[in-house]
């Protein structure tokens, strides 16, 4: 079972988990991301998911066959939800199944550090002073090191 | 003349104020002659210096050429997860 989806309902963690679960793997390793209340100390309400879909469909895919050819596991399922978000819902999950658990681990690690770079999707953070900003996660990092 | 239309997202297209922009094509021009021509546009000088492009749904280097057919996106700063 593999399958990467962008999505615009809620996600389903448990329904990932039975889809690549099976007898012949001892080690199904689940990431959840979630929307998180503060962003570079500024308080959020809510995140409004973009996406180019045609692209991240096909950057999924190729990120799938990259973790399948790194670390051998083929059971793998990814969702990615656009839309407006309140704080808590999951944004992504992604669920990965081997016999063994550390290839399960780098697997998922792999691929959400993956999306985080490639896959063209943007969130644009609503704020409790009723702002709206784009989020632009290198400026974000090069203000959190100062 | 042909064209090419360019998709535009998220932020760059707040500042083009459009999601889609059409620009003149002439054979052998690059991904990089067309970022030079979309910064002509109104609200393009808030780009950065080198936004990333995407022909055809895969990330471009800035040298390739683009023909008529193909899908051409600036793709801003992504933020998934």
């Amino acid at each position: 079972m593999r399958r990467s989806s962008i999505v615009t309902s809620e996600i389903d963690p448990a329904s990932l988990i039975n889809e690549v679960g099976s007898p012949q793997y001892g080690a199904i390793s689940l990431f959840i991301g979630t929307v998180r209340e503060v962003n570079d100390g500024r308080s959020v309400t809510a995140i409004e998911y973009s996406v180019y879909k045609s692209m991240a469909d096909a950057e999924l895919e190729r990120i799938l066959d990259e973790a399948e050819e790194r670390f051998g596991v083929s059971a793998l399922v990814v969702e990615h939800r656009i839309g407006l978000l309140g704080l808590g819902d999951v944004s992504v999950a992604i669920a990965a199944a081997h016999a063994h658990r550390a290839p399960a681990l780098d697997c998922t690690r792999y691929v959400i550090e993956e999306i985080k770079k490639r896959v063209p999707i943007w969130k644009k953070e609503h704020y409790v002073d009723g702002t709206r900003e784009w989020v632009d996660p290198a400026r974000a990092a090069q203000a959190s090191s100062v | 003349m042909s064209t090419v239309t360019v998709q535009l997202f998220a932020s760059y297209a707040e500042m083009l104020g459009a999601p889609t922009v059409e620009l003149p094509l002439t054979p052998g021009t690059t991904v990089q002659d067309l970022l030079y021509r979309i910064r002509s546009l109104p609200g393009a000088s808030a780009l950065p210096s080198a936004p990333r492009v995407a022909v055809n749904r895969s990330f471009a280097a800035s040298d390739q050429i683009i023909e008529p057919s193909d899908e051409i996106a600036l793709i801003p700063p992504v933020a998934g997860g």
